[in-house]
């Protein structure tokens, strides 16, 4: 006989419902919620929301290639550090994730860390140069669901063609990073009066439209499946929302940051605050916003991309794009108040569980029944960063000196504690 | 004034005051023996990672006028090429006992970041396509010495030529702007910024409907790359509709005078040579370097010690 957990006290947020109620949870499992639950060890939820594990379908964990930022150990502890019990890992890894080999590699890094699910993602392109496809197939069968060149969009149009129509065949999504490259050559910041003040070149918004907009129109003439990573601009949201209502199988992110800084921050020349896409305009930032409560947006994405403070510590131009984010994500978007609990719930768990396939395990309701992978948060805790508190590998925070609210406080893994009182347990 | 970075920080005020400091150095200049103890015991390093001939001789000239030690930074020989990170080399440099860094580099920022990790002063003799506040520095006192002009209201300045890659040209929007001037902008759309309409500027893309009505001419090089880039089709076409040609020179009003930051791009956007200008600036520009950069190191520097002594 297994021990038992018991979640105490904690409003549980499912999708038809929102109650008051303990949790018990044995074998991996939740086993009952109800009132006056006794377990061999309990954990106190007053206060506190109950829901689903978060899903991230955006972090870079570097492993393998660029430990030096992050391990897959350590960006999986800032993962459940961040309420966050998947992760879907992004494939600019070196050796890239294009072979059956590296995303083996990945998911057993995955599992030997033990603290959230590690979901690697497949490239589009074999080695990411968008010359040639890779073996979509193969990576298939063994579990991808999910293929992008993050980091790079795919630039050639009929090579994008042919990836959603083989894309189809196989059931898997393709997520596109929306980037013309020859429109944001040496860009450092978005394309604005600030960008003309400080001499920089510019990343215009139409490099992400456009390529929102042919990858919309391949959709619709491919049936494939689509995915939206990082969405940054108003005009991408529009297309978006316009798309969703001709019925086309799209669906969209946006990042924490995205929805919390603007671009006016790189006049500081610190370039903690360079990303790609780059931090836009507070009108961007009201649309992304806007398309978060009509549901043209699907999820809040992290974009996790740490980087060595040596690397940070270039100038602007050399330094390269990135910022942290799984441990903060939540505690930025409830500072930001954009919406409702429920709201960020479905855009943290239930909608990107759905969209990295991994809603079997994760983003279900709360329920007798289901895999334990939770996350118990303190909606109200208003706190600050302290970079090296972090438990990423990486210190490149934006967030320093800026009041978050919202953190989490319990995170429950199969049935395990990975996070007590905001403490990792491993 | 802990810092010279850019225009912006510098402020009308402290503008005014650093050409009102020049004339103490010029008429030093002019001495038989053009030097003096200000600055002695204090050292001045030269951080030049990119090319400069007239920006960090006038500095070395002008800390030497002052009797600073100066120390030079060779890229090409130093540490910076076996891989030693911006942050350690100022921080080595620092440990040596630095009072000022004067620092010149191809990225934005970099004058910024660096004073986070030194406790000298830092001075921008170039960041990018940002900042040159030196260079505007140069070219307000140089106007001011051509005209007497204490203010620069109602004087109209027109800068030509690639307003989008230069650091010159938005050190001296400001600087001009601030001191009164009402500035135009002469370029191709291509080799303007997106969007200046938040600028206290006019434009023009037609240099001949502008000619005619300024008071100060200021001509910027236009580098070969830019050809590549596809920011003008040719080098030819850009200097027909943008070079200082002798038909051009003779549309310019009576008094109005010519200036280039240098180097001059001879046959490209001087399609004249400029001693065939009569109001031409450009070696007064040149001559009010080293006792502008005097002023520069002088205030940031000094310690109220007299100008008058002999070293």
């Amino acid at each position: 006989m297994s021990k038992s957990l018991v979640i105490k006290g904690g409003t549980i947020i499912n999708r038809k419902s929102q109650e008051v109620a303990d949790v018990k949870i044995e074998n991996g499992c939740v086993v009952e919620v109800g009132k006056n639950l006794k377990g061999d060890t309990q954990l106190d939820a007053s206060g506190c929301i109950v829901s689903s594990g978060f899903v991230d379908l955006h972090a870079h964990l570097r492993e393998p290639g660029k430990e030096e930022a992050e391990t897959i150990e350590t960006g999986s502890r800032a993962g459940a550090l961040g309420g966050y019990t998947a992760l879907v890992a992004m494939p600019n890894t070196d050796p890239p994730q294009d072979s059956v080999a590296v995303i083996d590699f990945v998911r057993e890094q995955g599992k030997r860390a033990g603290l959230v699910d590690v979901v690697p993602s497949g490239c589009i392109t074999l080695g990411r140069q968008g010359e040639s496809l890779a073996p979509m197939a193969e990576l298939a069968h063994a579990g991808v669901t999910f293929f992008t060149d993050d980091g790079n969009g795919v630039q050639d149009a009929a090579l994008m063609r042919r990836a959603l129509e083989y894309a189809r065949g196989l059931g898997v999504t393709l997520a596109q990073h929306c980037e013309v490259a020859e429109l944001t050559k040496g860009a450092v910041m978005n394309e604005c009066s600030c960008c003309t003040d400080l001499g920089l070149p510019g990343w215009p918004a139409i490099a992400e439209e456009l390529m929102v907009f042919r990858d919309i129109e391949l959709v619709r003439i491919t049936g494939a499946s689509m995915h939206f990573l990082h969405l940054s601009t108003k005009r991408s949201v529009e297309l978006v929302r316009a798309a969703k209502r001709d019925g086309l199988p799209i669906t969209a992110e946006v990042t924490p940051h995205h929805l919390s800084l603007t671009q006016e921050l790189l006049a500081s020349y610190n370039p903690v605050f360079k990303v790609n896409p780059p931090l836009r305009s507070i009108e961007d930032i009201q649309a992304l916003k806007a398309g978060l409560l009509d549901g043209t947006i699907d999820a809040i994405a992290t974009d996790h991309a740490p980087h060595p403070r040596r690397d940070k510590e270039m100038s602007l131009d050399l330094a390269p794009p990135g910022m942290l984010g799984l441990e903060t994500a939540l505690g930025v978007v409830l500072a930001e108040g954009a919406c409702e609990l429920r709201d960020v719930v479905a855009l943290m768990s239930w909608n990107p569980a759905k969209i990295a396939r991994v809603d079997a395990e994760h983003g279900r309701d709360v329920v007798a029944g289901v895999n334990a992978n939770l996350c118990v948060f303190d909606p109200q805790l208003t706190w600050s960063v302290d970079p090296e508190r972090l438990a990423s590998k990486s210190i490149n925070t934006p967030y320093i000196g800026r009041t978050l609210r919202g953190r989490v406080r319990h995170t429950i893994f199969k049935g395990t504690p990975t996070v007590i009182d905001g403490q990792a347990q491993k | 004034m802990k810092h010279l970075r850019s225009i912006d920080e510098l402020g009308l005020e402290g503008l005014t005051a650093l050409l009102q400091l020049t004339d103490h150095m010029a008429e030093i200049n002019h001495r038989p023996v053009p030097k003096v103890p200000a600055l002695r015991g204090r050292t001045v390093a030269s951080l030049f990672f990119e090319d400069s001939t007239r920006t960090r001789l006038s500095f070395e000239t002008a800390a030497k006028r002052l009797s600073a030690d100066t120390m030079t930074f060779n890229v090409s020989t130093s540490s910076v090429n076996k891989g030693e990170s911006l942050r350690d080399t100022v921080a080595t440099i620092t440990d040596m006992g630095v009072d000022a860094f004067v620092v010149r580099h191809k990225s934005v920022g970099i004058p910024w970041q660096i004073s986070q990790w030194t406790s000298a002063s830092i001075i921008n003799a170039g960041d990018g396509a940002h900042q040159h506040p030196t260079q505007a520095l140069v070219d307000c006192y140089t106007i001011r010495e051509a005209t007497h002009a204490q203010s620069f209201a109602g004087m109209k300045v027109a800068i030509v030529g690639d307003i989008k890659h230069s650091r010159v040209a938005r050190s001296n929007i400001q600087a001009f702007t601030l001191l009164g001037a009402s500035v135009v902008l002469v370029a191709p759309p291509t080799l303007l910024p997106p969007d200046v309409s938040h600028w206290p500027v006019s434009v023009s893309h037609k240099l001949d409907e502008v000619i005619g009505t300024v008071d100060v001419l200021y001509m910027l090089r236009l580098q070969s790359e830019r050809m590549a880039q596809g920011h003008v089709p040719t080098l030819r076409e850009y200097s027909e509709q943008y070079g200082l040609t002798q038909k051009r020179v003779l549309t310019l009003k009576s008094d109005a005078i010519v200036m280039h930051p240098g180097p001059m791009n001879r046959g490209v956007e001087m399609q004249i040579d400029p001693s065939d200008v009569k109001n031409s600036l450009i070696h007064r520009q040149v001559a009010n370097g080293v006792s502008v950069r005097m002023a520069v190191l002088f205030e940031l520097l000094g310690s109220g010690s007299s100008l008058g002594g002999q070293a």
